[in-house]
């Protein structure tokens, strides 16, 4: 029998944060050094759910990895497919019909602002309120339900094919996402009058982890992380793709650079995101939504290519470089939630533990992005 | 001092309003459904796992051909053919010809990642997605799917 631990003072131990269960799917373990409540030094461990994404990019032909894609991040899968598709379709020069790159922007939009539902819900959830995260989900189920009636499956889609899409939409998917708009932009006002404006939750966030504007461009933060600190980047702005130049949307960015901010970001960008539908949806041409002359076999030229596209989480990047054959001869991906992470190790020192959780909420980390 | 009552009436008054939306809330109908007694109808382009399609007379479109094996990114679909001489009429004289006939069709439905690009690499309309979802066993070999088996029981 050995009796209580007796830390003397001055004396640190190390505290391990996380599930390590390769089943479980947010596999995240953080090795904290603690001082009673403070955070000394933070670590964390990676990998337990690596599978290889990058390799088996090299070893399966350019459609074979389609699947892939969607399930680095199941939250908002549609944005890095939608990357795949970008990046292949430049390096072998097809061509998309305005429709099929319409219908794109439409679902990828819809895709973010259920990642960021989901992400409200669990971020108040870590924080200590379960109530908001019933609601979230609730909308959120109305835009899988939505997706799942066009592509078949609800998280990862596989929706987007080298050219055009899978499947058009009908006027059942356009009644649909009309009538969300509205009910969406209510739900927005009902999160902000029982989560914003909650006295808990803003003594929780306000002026808490810290993030500036350097700390974000060493590590190389991108998305909501970064336009928190009042970083103005967006890729669908500074490097716009598709047909993101003939909407007309707002990025936000705050100051601030506290957890507050990012999740004022977050939830402005859902608003800019239903704007875009709407501006979609008004604007959908008619046409066909694959191109009439596509390769059969995709064998881009020999050749590098890079394409980035602003996923849910920030700048997701993705790196082919061709040898002329079908399989890519490298295959790299640029995971947004990678380097957001990286810069919660320095973030986090001389923090309590509790506003350090409170600050990777905010982040908004997916596990298996970061560990591919 | 003001300003420390004054938040503390403005905290209150915050946690009254949160409380008067979950409240509201709580006279909504119900958005859940009971799963084991009712279930939820997929809908028409739900992708569960492959079937197989059948001509009029009950035999499988299918032609062997082999291309969603191809196709298929984690290489979960096995296919087995013999080839069968038939005879046919052509410009009133018979004639004997060769044929594929499928034997077998394994789907290892274990290692598949549902994202249909067996049922698009088809170019006979051979197969099509099943709307069953609700798929549960303690045993590997349950998911060993043999379609040909399957389709046969469907007809029988």
């Amino acid at each position: 029998m050995s009796g209580p631990i007796h830390i003397q003072p001055g004396e640190t131990f190390i505290l391990n944060v996380g599930p390590q269960h390769p089943a479980t799917h947010g596999v995240l373990r953080v090795k904290m050094e603690m001082d009673g409540e403070y955070i000394v030094k933070a670590e964390t461990v990676l990998g337990y759910i690596h599978r290889m994404h990058e390799l088996m990019g090299e070893n399966r032909t350019y459609p074979q990895v389609l699947p892939n894609l969607s399930r680095l991040d199941y939250l908002g899968a549609l944005g890095y497919t939608h990357g795949h598709v970008l990046a292949v379709e430049r390096a072998s020069g097809i061509e998309v019909p305005e429709r099929a790159e319409y219908i794109r922007v439409i679902t990828v939009e819809l895709n973010r602002v259920a990642s960021h539902l989901f992400w409200f819900g669990a971020f108040v959830m870590d924080l200590g309120g379960f109530t908001p995260l019933m609601y979230a989900i609730e909308d959120r189920e109305y835009i899988l339900d939505m997706l799942e009636a066009v592509t078949g499956s609800r998280l990862t889609y596989c929706y987007y094919r080298f050219g055009g899409l899978y499947n058009d939409i009908d006027d059942e998917f356009i009644d649909r996402a009309r009538a969300f708009i509205p009910r969406m932009r209510k739900s927005l006002k009902k999160y902000d009058a029982l989560v914003t404006g909650n006295i808990i939750f803003r003594k929780r966030l306000e002026g808490i982890g810290p993030i500036s504007a350097e700390m974000c461009r060493k590590y190389g933060a991108t998305g909501p992380v970064a336009r928190g600190s009042g970083i103005n980047f967006d890729v669908r702005k500074n490097e716009p793709y598709s047909v993101y130049p003939e909407f007309d949307f707002d990025v936000p960015v705050y100051d601030e650079c506290d957890s507050l901010a990012r999740y004022y970001v977050r939830m402005e960008e859902m608003e800019q995101s239903l704007r875009i539908i709407e501006q979609g949806l008004d604007k959908l041409p008619e046409g066909p939504i694959m191109p009439k002359k596509k390769p059969k076999l995709i064998k881009p030229p020999v050749g590098d290519y890079y394409q980035a596209v602003e996923t849910a989480r920030g700048s997701f990047g993705i790196r082919i470089v061709s040898d002329g054959t079908k399989n890519a001869y490298r295959f790299k991906l640029r995971s947004p939630t990678y380097s957001n992470m990286s810069l919660f190790d320095e973030a986090c020192e001389g923090m309590m533990i509790m506003d350090a959780l409170a600050l990777m909420g905010s982040l908004d980390l997916v596990i298996p992005e970061i560990d591919r | 001092m003001g300003a420390y009552f004054s938040e503390i009436f403005r905290g209150l008054q915050s946690l009254a309003i949160g409380l008067g939306i979950t409240f509201k809330e709580f006279f909504k109908p119900v958005v859940t459904v009971p799963y084991p007694y009712e279930t939820i109808k997929m809908s028409e382009r739900f992708r569960g796992h492959i079937e197989l399609i059948e001509n009029e007379d009950g035999t499988p479109k299918c032609v062997a051909c082999g291309m969603c094996q191809r196709a298929c990114p984690s290489g979960c679909i096995s296919l087995a053919s013999k080839s069968v001489k038939y005879e046919v009429e052509v410009k009133g004289e018979m004639k004997t010809k060769k044929k594929k006939v499928l034997t077998t069709y394994d789907l290892n439905f274990t290692t598949c990642s549902l994202c249909g690009q067996c049922v698009e690499s088809c170019n006979f309309d051979a197969i099509t997605f099943s709307k069953e979802y609700n798929l549960a066993s303690d045993r590997k070999e349950d998911f060993h799917f043999d379609l040909l088996n399957r389709l046969e029981e469907r007809n029988s």
